[in-house]
């Protein structure tokens, strides 16, 4: 739906300092959640609401679905979030609700991301007319708006179940990543240890598996968080306009149903808040996330202490 | 010129792949949902626009269907896009023609205004690094960025519409009220029915141009003819926009246009929450109406105003970038 965090396709590559061999990568992938302050505070969000979705029993004891309550209550003890206008548990029901939209950002995350590794590295490794094929492809689909093409392709189906939501998403927005490591391994192709590996009459496949993707980490992992927020800013869209499930239980579907019995309108404001609030908080979770994993791959961009930098005027 | 001509091979090809989807993806769906459509609007419609809507989704068809194709190209560019279902009997093409306007007002201001707020704040941002606006606006885009469109929306509908009764929140005008006529108090309407959509599509875009022009000019500031102007004791401010500023925005023009299929997602969203009369409210309306022809088109509209803009950008970056006419 929204551009990629970290702003318009451009051509330029991330700095060469980035490119670490695997284990490196990912032990410092490690320390530097640790040390990085906004890597921290998204892992601990990311970890709760996964801990939320595998565990929603234990959470919220009321049923998400059963109508059993007085409708319209306000929050209280029995009701943290009160009941809607159907006679439905809302906390319960945000709840259970964590759970679609988690699968919908981890399968399309991996999904798309994968998608874009093979066909990006490929054409930037493979070059010749497998390149400007498989480019020709990645730049056509990353044109043509995302979004309507959604709604037309759910409205076909007649209100997408989640697993046509997760294909739609997946088929439709690997483009962007594609392009971004394409340009990445780009700039690999003439490396020396990619010449050795030829010298050597290694496969392609082994090169590319072996030892470009392995070079590209915290870029594929970035590509990840990214995608993985756009699918549930996209999958959530979808539901909250009707073209989802509507029996699904999600944040998605809870503002549809919001919407339609005009909450806002009726005073029943926790209806169509809590689940907003849900969404942009996982939503801040892959965000931050992502971001820190920009400042680690771009050392430039990283906070600066002022009293180091040399001032101007 | 090489370069204006690639690009535009590449904007016909785009457009051939979008008039190819559309056309194609009613047919490749499991249990063609024309057919629903059709049973649906079968006792109001006559033989004739019946027969028409079949050619159109490939339902009954005796023709082959490249032949079919064929037809639905030469429908598509002789301007023919069928019967609007909902808005029966007039065509797709009148019903549009009343929504584009409010789209294209809508989105168009409030992009150029996100454009300049948003590369103003980022140059500042950028130049006066780990100050204030730079410690204010990158965490608050984290989480702006986060956020569905629609909710935005609705967040602002409850504070400023329903709580505060500062500005209506639903339409376009006073339908009741107002007559839609070239006069100021009609005017005032319109501004002020405008104002919260605007206000939500601004907020959710403006942090990508911020963003993205903060990060290119941190690129820039550490260039040598940034250092040999603060050498020669240029004053800041011309330091600041005409070194380092002027050479980052072009990642950010590029992204004017780029920006504008985004744009788009978001107004068809805003635009669903407030009722607002454009083309993104007409496509949803047609979604749930079942009225496939508008959607197909309106798809079509969207999609080629989005691909306009983005070759209007690559010209763009052709004539401000020296670059891109000399790479072949």
């Amino acid at each position: 739906m929204g551009m990629p965090v970290s702003g318009v396709p451009t051509e330029t590559p991330r700095s060469p300092a980035a490119q670490v061999p695997a284990g490196h990568a990912l032990a410092r992938i490690g320390r530097a959640i640790r040390s990085n302050h906004k890597a921290t505070t998204g892992t601990i969000l990311l970890v709760i609401f996964i801990l939320i979705a595998l565990f929603p029993g234990v959470i919220a004891h009321a049923s998400p679905t059963q109508d059993a309550y007085p409708p319209r209550l306000g929050p209280s003890s029995a009701h943290l979030l009160g009941t809607n206008a159907y006679g439905q548990d809302l906390f319960a029901q945000v709840i259970w609700g964590t759970r679609n939209v988690l699968i919908i950002a981890f399968v399309v995350g991996l999904a798309t991301t994968g998608i874009a590794v093979l066909i990006g590295i490929a054409a930037a490794y493979l070059g010749g007319l497998w390149d400007g094929s498989l480019s020709v492809l990645t730049d056509v689909l990353l044109v043509i708006p995302l979004f309507p093409l959604l709604i037309v392709i759910a409205a076909y189906a007649h209100g997408a179940s989640t697993v046509v939501l997760i294909a739609a998403i997946t088929v439709t927005s690997w483009s962007y990543t594609a392009r971004q490591l394409r340009v990445q391994a780009l700039t690999l192709r003439n490396r020396d240890f990619l010449a050795a590996a030829r010298v050597r009459g290694e496969r392609s496949l082994y090169v590319i598996v072996m030892e470009v993707i392995p070079t590209m980490t915290s870029l594929i992992v970035a590509s990840f968080l990214t995608n993985a927020l756009y699918a549930v800013l996209l999958a959530s869209s979808l539901q909250f306009i009707g073209l989802g499930d509507p029996n699904v239980i999600s944040w998605g579907t809870m503002l549809y149903w919001a919407e339609n019995n005009e909450a806002l309108q009726t005073g029943q404001y926790l209806w169509a808040v809590a689940p907003g609030v849900c969404i942009a908080a996982l939503g801040t979770a892959f965000a931050l996330l992502n971001y820190a994993f920009d400042e680690i791959g771009n050392p430039a961009l990283r906070p600066v202490r002022r009293s180091k930098r040399v001032r101007s005027a | 010129m090489r370069y204006a001509l690639r690009r535009l091979g590449f904007f016909v090809l785009t457009l051939w792949v979008a008039l190819t989807l559309n056309f194609l993806l009613p047919r490749l769906m499991p249990g063609n949902p024309a057919l629903a459509m059709m049973s649906k609007f079968h006792g109001e419609l006559g033989p004739h626009e019946l027969n028409a809507l079949e050619t159109l989704f490939g339902v009954n068809a005796h023709q082959s269907l490249l032949s079919q194709y064929f037809g639905y190209l030469h429908d598509v560019f002789t301007g023919n896009f069928g019967i609007s279902l909902s808005e029966y009997p007039a065509s797709v093409t009148s019903v549009i023609g009343s929504a584009i306007w409010w789209t294209v007002g809508l989105v168009g201001i409030t992009t150029v205004l996100a454009f300049l707020l948003g590369t103003g704040l980022g140059i500042v941002s950028a130049w006066r690094r780990g100050g204030k606006v730079d410690s204010i606006v990158p965490p608050v885009f984290v989480i702006t960025s986060a956020i569905p469109y629609f909710w935005v929306a609705m967040v602002l509908v409850l504070i400023f519409g329903i709580t505060l009764h500062w500005f209506p929140s639903q339409g376009g005008y006073y339908v009741t009220t107002d007559t839609p006529g070239l006069n100021l108090t009609f005017f005032q309407d319109v501004v002020n029915h405008a104002f919260l959509p605007a206000m939500a599509l601004l907020i959710t875009t403006i942090g990508t141009w911020i963003l993205t022009m903060r990060n290119t000019m941190i690129t820039t500031l550490a260039e040598d003819y940034v250092r040999m102007a603060r050498a020669k004791g240029l004053p800041g401010w011309r330091i600041m926009l005409d070194y380092a500023a002027r050479n980052a925005i072009l990642p950010n023009l590029v992204g004017f246009a780029m920006s504008l299929g985004f744009v788009v997602s978001g107004a068809i969203l805003v635009e669903y929450v407030f009722n607002y009369p454009g083309v993104g409210y007409m496509l949803l309306q047609a979604v749930s109406g079942e009225d496939f022809p508008l959607m197909q088109a309106l798809f079509l509209l969207i999609t080629v105003a989005v691909l306009l803009a983005i070759l209007a950008a690559d010209i763009l970056t052709a004539l401000l970038d020296p670059r891109t006419r000399a790479a072949r």
